[in-house]
Formats: C-alpha cells, sequence, structure tokens
C-alpha cells in the first residue's frame, strides 16, 4: 500500500489537474477540487498575543502538518512570530492571517528548536530577521534537507515549494524589549540540543516549544532524558500566568510539566527495566503502557517511536563485554 | 489488506506448491508484494509453502531509524522447526538470514535495515518440509541500505571490530534461557561506492560442558542486519554446561569469539510478555 503511495506521489503533480477536472465534471468529488488550505484562525490568549492552535496528531496528509501551536505577540515595535509551521503553504497562511490583525509590520521570527513543524513555514518570512539558538541553527543546517524530504513524503502536496530556509540570527539568553513587551530568551536542552522558550514577561505567557507537551505524547527524535527532565525544572522554577507548549493544550497552569515528567520518567525507568529483564527491542514496542497516560494522544504510536530512539543507546550501556 | 490476512489466518494455512507448474493454485499474497513469486522460488524451490499466522512477525508499523528497525520471528507455536529465514522483500538483498534453531526455540529477533517501504516477512521450515510464512508491511524513508555505517565517522572504529557484549538470563518454566549479544561490527552492505561489503556471514553459540562443545543454535547472517548487530534468542544450554562459546566469522575473514558465562545464582529469568493465543503481528 506504501509503495503504491510513494509512485502516486510522483504523479501527484500531474494527476492532480486531472483529477479536479474529472471532479467538475461529475458534479462530485468536491474534496478534490478543493484547494488545501489550514484555514488557520487565530486566537486572543493574552494581550496582543494570539496562538494558531493545531491538530494532537502525527503529521498527516489530512491535516498537512498542522500539528503545532504557533503564535503572536502584536507590539508597538512590530509583530514577533513564533514557529513558523510545517510548510511554505502554512507560512504563508499565518502571514496572512496575521495581516487581518493588524497591520504593523513583523518584525521579527523566533524558532524554538529543529523539529519540521517549527520552522519549514520560514520562506513566508524570508525578508525579516529569523532568530534561533545557534545550534538550532547548526541542527538545521545539518539535517534540514533530510526533515524537509521526509515531510513531502509524510504529507504530501501541501510542502509544494517548501525549501529550506536557514534561521539568520543567533540569539542566546537574553531579555529583548519589543514595545511594551519584554521577552525572555531561555536557551536549554533536553528535548533537542537547543531549545528555545520565550517568557513574555508582559503578560506572563510562555512559549515553551517543545519541552512541555500537553495531553499529547511528548516526542524524543533528539531527546536526552536527563536533561529534558532538568529542563522541566527550570520550567518549574518560572513565574508564568499561561504556557503555551507547541503540542497539545495551553492551559493556565503547570499541570503539563508534571504530565511531561511522569511520561518521560516512566518511559527511560521502562526502558531500563525491560533492557535489565532480557526483553529485545522488538518486544519492547508492546509493553502495556499505564491507564493514566492514555489522555495522551496518538499514545502507542509516539512510545514505539522512543523505542526506537532510545533503546539501543540503554542496550548498549546495559550489555556487559564479554571478549 | 491487514484484514483479509487475518480471514485467511482463520481459515486455516493454505497449501502453496512452489514451482512454476502449480503457480495457477497459489493463493496470492496477503501482503501483495510484487517480489513475492520471485522470492519464493528464490528462497523456498520446490519446498511446499503455507501463509500461516502462527509465525509471529513483530516489526514498527513505520521505520523510525531504516538503518535498524526491530524485528522479531516467533514460530514457536508450530512446536518443533528446523530453520528459519527473514526476508524484506524490497531491499536490494531481500535475504536478511538464515537461523537454525538445533536445540534452541524457534525464535529469533535483530534489527536490520530497510531500503524502502516494503513487506518484511518471517518463515519457519517444520520437519516435514513446509515452510510457514507470516509478515508485515514496514512503511519507510529510503535509503537504509545505501548509507554508510556511522562507525566509519570514528578514526578508531577498525579497532573494535568484533567486540561482543553479551548476557545471557536463566533457564524459565518454558526451559529456555534468553541470549542477548551485540557484535561491533560496521556490517556494511558495499552499495556505497569505493567501499566494499564488510558484514558477520556466520554465528554459532556452543555450550562449553565438561564432555565437549555441542551447538546449542547457528545463524548465517547477510548485509541487510544492523550495523553492530543484535541478537536474541532462546537457548537451551545443557544442564552441565559452564560457560557458551561464541563463534562468529565475517566475510573478509574476520573471526569472532567470545565466552559468555552462566548467569550468576539467583539470576532471575528474562522477563516474559507472551500472552497465550494472542496475536503478535504488529502490522498497524
Amino acid at each position: 500500500m506504501s509503495r503504491t503511495f510513494l509512485r502516486r506521489l510522483m504523479f501527484s503533480a500531474v494527476l492532480a489537474a486531472g483529477v479536479m477536472a474529472a471532479g467538475v465534471m461529475a458534479g462530485s468529488a468536491a474534496q478534490a477540487a478543493g484547494p488545501l488550505t489550514y484555514d488557520l484562525k487565530p486566537t486572543r490568549i493574552a494581550p496582543d498575543t494570539y496562538v494558531f492552535e493545531g491538530s494532537t496528531k502525527h503529521f498527516t496528509r489530512a491535516n498537512g502538518g498542522n500539528i503545532l501551536n504557533s503564535g503572536f505577540i502584536v507590539t508597538a515595535d512590530g509583530v514577533i512570530v513564533i514557529q513558523t509551521g510545517p510548510s511554505r503553504r502554512y507560512g504563508e497562511e499565518m502571514r496572512t492571517a496575521i495581516r487581518k490583525v493588524t497591520e504593523k509590520p513583523i518584525r521579527k521570527v523566533f524558532i524554538s528548536n529543529l523539529h519540521p513543524d517549527y520552522w519549514l513555514g520560514s520562506q513566508a518570512f524570508a525578508d525579516v530577521p529569523i532568530a534561533a539558538l545557534p545550534g538550532t541553527i547548526a541542527g538545521i543546517q545539518e539535517e534540514g534537507n533530510g526533515i524537509a524530504e521526509n515531510m513531502y513524503r509524510l504529507v504530501g502536496d501541501w510542502m509544494r515549494g517548501t525549501e529550506v530556509t536557514v534561521p539568520t540570527e543567533p540569539v542566546y539568553g537574553s531579555t529583548v524589549k519589543f514595545g511594551d513587551h519584554r521577552l525572555r530568551l531561555i536557551p536549554l536542552s533536553g528535548h533537542t540540543a537547543a531549545d528555545l522558550m520565550i517568557l513574555d514577561e508582559s503578560t506572563g505567557v510562555l512559549f515553551a516549544g517543545g519541552v512541555i507537551f500537553c495531553d499529547r505524547t511528548p516526542t524524543t527524535p533528539h531527546a536526552t532524558v536527563a536533561d529534558w527532565l532538568k529542563e522541566l525544572d527550570a520550567v518549574d522554577a518560572l513565574d508564568i500566568r499561561l504556557l503555551v507548549p507547541n503540542h497539545g493544550h495551553i492551559r493556565p497552569d503547570k499541570a503539563c510539566v508534571a504530565q511531561t515528567r511522569d511520561w518521560l520518567t516512566w518511559l527511560d525507568g521502562t526502558l531500563r527495566h525491560a533492557v535489565e529483564s532480557g526483553l529485545d527491542m522488538a518486544e519492547a514496542l508492546e509493553l502495556p503502557i499505564p491507564e493514566r497516560f492514555q489522555v495522551l494522544d496518538v499514545l502507542r504510536e509516539e512510545y514505539r517511536r522512543s523505542v526506537a530512539h532510545l533503546w539501543p543507546k540503554i542496550e548498549q550501556a546495559s550489555l556487559p563485554r564479554v571478549n | 489488506m491487514r484484514y483479509a490476512w487475518r480471514q485467511m489466518g482463520l481459515t486455516g494455512a493454505m497449501l502453496v506448491i512452489a514451482g512454476p507448474g502449480f503457480a495457477a493454485s497459489s493463493p496470492s499474497d496477503p501482503l501483495n508484494s510484487v517480489m513475492w513469486e520471485v522470492l519464493r522460488d528464490q528462497y523456498f524451490a520446490g519446498a511446499p509453502v503455507v501463509f500461516d499466522d502462527a509465525v509471529k512477525v513483530t516489526a514498527p508499523a513505520a521505520a523510525e531509524d531504516t538503518r535498524a528497525v526491530p524485528l522479531s520471528v516467533d514460530a514457536t507455536a508450530l512446536g518443533r522447526v528446523v530453520e528459519m529465514v527473514a526476508i524484506a522483500d524490497l531491499n536490494p538483498f531481500p535475504l536478511v538470514l538464515r537461523y537454525h534453531p538445533g536445540t534452541a526455540a524457534p525464535y529469533i529477533a535483530t534489527r536490520i535495515k530497510i531500503q524502502q517501504a516494503t513487506a518484511v516477512r518471517g518463515a519457519a521450515r517444520t520437519a516435514d518440509g513446509v515452510w510457514h510464512v507470516s509478515g508485515v508491511m514496514v512503511d519507510a524513508a529510503g535509503g537504509g541500505c545505501s548509507a554508510p555505517p556511522a562507525s566509519y565517522a570514528q578514526k578508531d572504529w577498525a579497532d573494535h571490530v568484533g567486540e561482543v557484549q553479551a548476557r545471557l538470563w536463566p533457564a524459565a518454566e518454558d526451559g529456555v534461557a534468553r541470549l542477548r549479544l551485540r557484535i561491533r561490527h560496521p556490517n556494511d552492505t558495499g552499495l556505497v561506492d569505493g567501499i566494499p561489503a564488510y558484514f558477520v556471514e556466520t554465528l554459532q553459540v556452543d555450550a562449553q560442558t565438561p564432555g565437549g562443545s555441542p551447538t546449542l543454535a547457528r545463524i548465517d547472517s547477510l548485509e541487510p542486519v544492523s550495523e553492530n548487530p543484535v541478537y536474541s534468542l532462546d537457548l537451551r544450554p545443557p544442564p552441565d554446561a559452564t560457560a557458551l562459546i561464541l563463534r562468529g566469522r565475517d566475510n573478509q575473514g574476520g573471526e569472532i569469539r567470545a565466552t559468555i558465562p552462566m548467569p550468576p545464582p539467583g539470576a532471575k529469568p528474562a522477563m516474559s510478555l507472551k500472552p497465550a493465543g494472542q496475536s503478535w503481528s504488529v502490522g498497524q
């Protein structure tokens, strides 16, 4: 099934026109005839502060990769954009939607890490500074093309025209002021090697990036669990009013800091115990997951991905040398 | 597709006579792989073949790392098994390994490279000569077989080839002792221009006993086994075994040899996840 899917992808550009024509002629197939759109609608979550809420699922051809909560802050100095989404189309639609809220120009874009949904829309913001941690810039330079190619494979035509746009401005831990908004840039590592959180000190809104997941299973392709747990301690020490995770629900409390910690602790401990107990990695894919984690979306799928990410290193450290 | 396959399992194993003369009577491949008939003729030539869910193949529905996809083939439901194979249909080298379980349980788990989305199969030959075949689809981004080994990026990789990590867990109630092992080896397919194929070809586990060293199990492995090969086997070491001996050789003549100690007194058997009668094929 997947093979034919790939083949179909190769011909999709040719076929799209034909399918649309056939749909019109048949007077049906309305969904095939409609243009792809993310239908982005900003939600105001605090003064001057808006979020485009995405799905808590995986990247699919139905959602076009819209599984994130991107945002923007309208300041007297212009608009600050946080994450640019999974595709050029997303970035362009985001910019159009921002324009409906304010006439102010985009002042700066911040990218929190190297994962695809954070930055592949940056093409739509190529005329403004795009800021990220040096580790994120290096990661996108190194892995960006592979990340983009995989997104084409996963979501298909939504990606049309998307090219890697590397962030242009390295940023570090600091506090920057745009109009009345003081933004604290908090560099951390754990979820990836370079995680940027942005705390708007004037509104108390924390854009936590990938450090916190809320009712959505955390992802681990670049994670170091022990460091990630320290990131959670750092979030616990912050004074915030609203927490915006990149994936999952926005909450006025830190409940999802505890939820993310609970998951990571269980995941790491369970895999270590399984390795120590003689299980194979294939068997570990099927380990039972406690009932309390059923609130996390895409639970089993994301757990299996984490087994792939974390198991080999745990195993290598655990098995004793015998020659 | 999966549904149809389960239906087949429920109606019992279907007999296929491999060979051109009987091709018309072959039930179609439950996984609809374009390579099935070619592979059947190549690897099971002339032998009867059945699609049989009693062979449980476990692999993820999507490969997170195409250079190291976990795969297990469990034919314990068939009783005595003479030989097992693992195949990734659309790999440039479809045959992953042949396992000769000897006195061991017919279970083998490893990690493999896959080059693209493919059917991944396990097959077990019973004493009557019939091959029992099962499998799952694994979706994947491309390139697991044609990527260079990561270890070549380390200057001293050649100093570590053949290093073995291993641990034996004591036998549980079912009488089998879990052995897990990891071998440092590039296990290179040779598909990268200018780099010759370099992979482990044979491995065997013998028991060291006062009366000799009987062979417990043997693996003939090929290019698709992952870099730094990892295996899980369920062995039946004789009661007087004082250690296990792992012997192997790669295709460039390099020897692998390690002595694996018996579990210390009081060690617990390996964890078992096997619920009775539940299908293990984890396709979706």
